[in-house]
């Protein structure tokens, strides 16, 4: 680079450029937040919901699947799984209890997990949630 | 190595280089699984090996740049570290809490662990790549700021230079963002928002900066170039990191509940995030053609400069062609978003550790400058095997993420996610081929600290 352009100039782009940017992130985030409430309808979230989250952490079921297509790509997205399985919560009740314990030979299989109805119940109710937040319309369709 | 209390970074390399076998290895596994499903099932599920992956890469990368901070702080300070003892306790703490980590993902279920550790207290487990117990977390945060305090009184008391600066800001901005592993709002989407401010806030920002630290350090002293023209050009490279990358945030809300204008925001300033990455190998090769003497230590050179170029590739280009929100709303969570993440991690932080270790640690186990010919040249057999390799890794998931948009997400009649993933397998059977080499050419980079360690110096 040329004698023109000094450290100093480099170093002030660097601490103002970074100061600047930093406060427009900040900016974005607090409008964001603001924004959030009419699209996450948090109206709904019910104990059984945060229940479900609480279930979905203690299992780590992100180090297989995506949700909203963030987490592992080993297993089916699950934002979307309520509708895929037909807006029911039954299907995916029993799904998660019919996991056998020793898997399927030659296969990918979830765990079983051994959850009780409660944490089940939960558990798709978080997923039911999920499904029905406002996310741009992405998956772009059912498969996830 | 100038001061004697240099020396605490060898520990702190060893046990880099030790947690990154470890790490190689469950990949193998991880790899294997994508082939055949049943692999070790249930005895290792995918998620506690892929957790294993994740964690012990994130852990080896602090320990290295942690290991690079002892080395370099107290050359540019030109003075003795401050503690030397605290950095030794740390280490040992550190490395107990993420052994201690590592051994309950694989010996106890997960579920189990956080009843244990009394998750509820302060929920924070269950989180992509921020799994590690709250009690872990806590741990993390005291050596963390144990260890800035000691390189910070170093500083103090010694000569500041722009690189320790940019490398002390860099390492506090990790501190302070990990400090949002702690945040776990209840509400999903909330969740999400904020656990990006640590995972890209990370690697898309500050990480840049203690990346950039290094390989200035690096570079000066391997090159001989003037000081001022090496930290204008760190100036101006962060600069453009944190630039492109504070907003660069957005390219992550695009479609996670967070307002459409994110798409905007995200894709305008993500799209330019590969410019610090091109700048930094116009940097590395420029510096070198400049060079003002020649360094025996001909491979940390290679280092420095394939660091530069997988940097640039890694993160420049395979983060390019996914970030664009038009393009992200099909390959968001694909095969596509793998390949990225392996590439851009091994050439941006991987290969910048392994750069100064290439450096340091000749001089830490007393070599006036460089190890032999014959244990520069092993070294370099394993920077080939390790780079190519990654590149087929990146390449093979790349056909089969752009194989998985194609059949489940950009077509008329989608098929079914564990459908497609049959279709991926002559993909994953290659990916775990060039995964296996990659193993392999670490196995040879952990040989050659053992070749011709008494044979005479390379010399320039």
């Amino acid at each position: 680079m040329s004698e023109v352009f000094t450290k100093t100039m480099a170093r002030n782009i660097f601490y103002g450029g970074s100061a600047f940017f930093f406060l427009l992130l900040l900016a974005l985030t607090f409008d964001t937040q603001g924004v959030l409430p009419e699209r996450d309808h948090r109206e709904n979230i019910t104990p059984e919901v945060v229940l479900g989250k609480k279930v979905w952490e203690d299992n780590d079921c992100i180090g297989c699947h995506t949700l909203l297509g963030e987490g592992a790509y080993f297993a089916p997205e699950l934002g979307n799984v309520y509708k895929r399985f037909g807006n029911s919560k039954d299907a995916i009740i029993g799904f998660i209890k019919s996991r056998p314990k020793n898997g399927i030979p030659g296969r990918r299989s979830m765990p079983q997990f051994n959850l009780s109805d409660e944490e089940l119940n939960a558990m798709a109710e978080f997923l039911k949630w999920t499904s029905e937040v406002n996310t741009a319309n992405w998956p772009p369709n059912i498969q996830g | 190595m100038q001061y004697q209390s240099q020396s605490v970074a060898k520990l702190y390399f060893i046990a880099a280089i030790g947690l990154f076998l470890g790490q190689i290895l469950f990949g193998t596994v991880l790899g294997a699984q994508y082939i055949w499903g049943d692999f070790l099932f249930p005895a290792i599920p995918f998620n506690v090996a892929r957790m294993v992956h994740t964690n012990l890469l994130i852990v080896w990368l602090l320990f290295g740049f942690m290991g690079a901070a002892y080395y370099l702080i107290p050359e540019e300070s030109e003075t003795e570290l401050f503690s030397p003892v605290l950095a030794i306790l740390m280490f040992w703490v550190f490395l107990a809490a993420g052994a201690a980590t590592i051994l309950a993902y694989l010996l106890v279920p997960y579920a189990t662990l956080a009843e244990l550790t009394m998750n509820d207290l302060l929920p924070t487990m269950g989180r992509e790549f921020l799994e590690q117990p709250t009690i872990t977390k806590i741990g993390i945060v005291v050596v963390a700021l144990s260890f800035l305090f000691n390189i910070g009184m170093t500083m103090l008391k010694g000569r500041k230079t722009v690189i320790s600066m940019i490398m002390f800001i860099g390492l506090t901005g990790l501190a302070v963002f990990f400090l949002f592993s702690f945040v776990n709002p209840s509400n999903l989407i909330e969740d999400k928002f904020w656990w990006w401010w640590v995972v890209h806030l990370w690697v898309e920002g500050v990480w840049e900066l203690i990346m950039g630290a290094i390989l200035a350090f690096v570079l000066i002293k391997t090159t001989g170039v003037d000081r001022e023209i090496i930290e204008k050009w760190l100036y101006i490279i962060i600069a453009m990191s944190l630039i492109t990358g504070l907003i660069g945030t957005g390219h992550h809300y695009y479609w996670i509940g967070t307002p459409e204008y994110w798409q905007w925001w995200g894709s305008i300033f993500s799209a330019m995030e590969p410019i610090p990455f091109f700048m930094m190998v116009l940097y590395a090769f420029n510096m070198v053609n400049q060079r003002k003497r020649e360094h025996p230590n001909k491979v940390a050179v290679l280092w420095a400069q394939g660091c530069a170029v997988m940097a640039f590739l890694g993160a420049g280009v395979w983060g390019f062609i996914h970030t664009l929100a038009p393009v992200n709303y099909y390959t968001h969570g694909t095969q596509v978003t793998a390949a990225h993440g392996h590439m851009a991690f091994y050439g941006a932080y991987v290969m910048i550790v392994l750069a100064i270790i290439s450096y340091a640690m000749p001089l830490l186990r007393g070599r006036a400058a460089a190890n032999s010919n014959k244990a520069q040249v092993v070294e370099m057999w394993a920077f080939w095997l390790m780079t190519v390799s990654m590149v087929f890794i990146t390449l093979f998931l790349t056909a089969a993420g752009v194989l998985q948009v194609w059949l489940q997400r950009y077509t008329e009649t989608p098929m079914g996610f564990m459908e497609v993933q049959d279709k991926l397998q002559i993909f994953y059977m290659m990916r775990e081929i060039a995964g296996i080499v990659f193993l392999i050419g670490l196995g040879v980079y952990i040989y050659s600290f053992f070749v011709d360690s008494d044979g005479e110096e390379a010399t320039a």
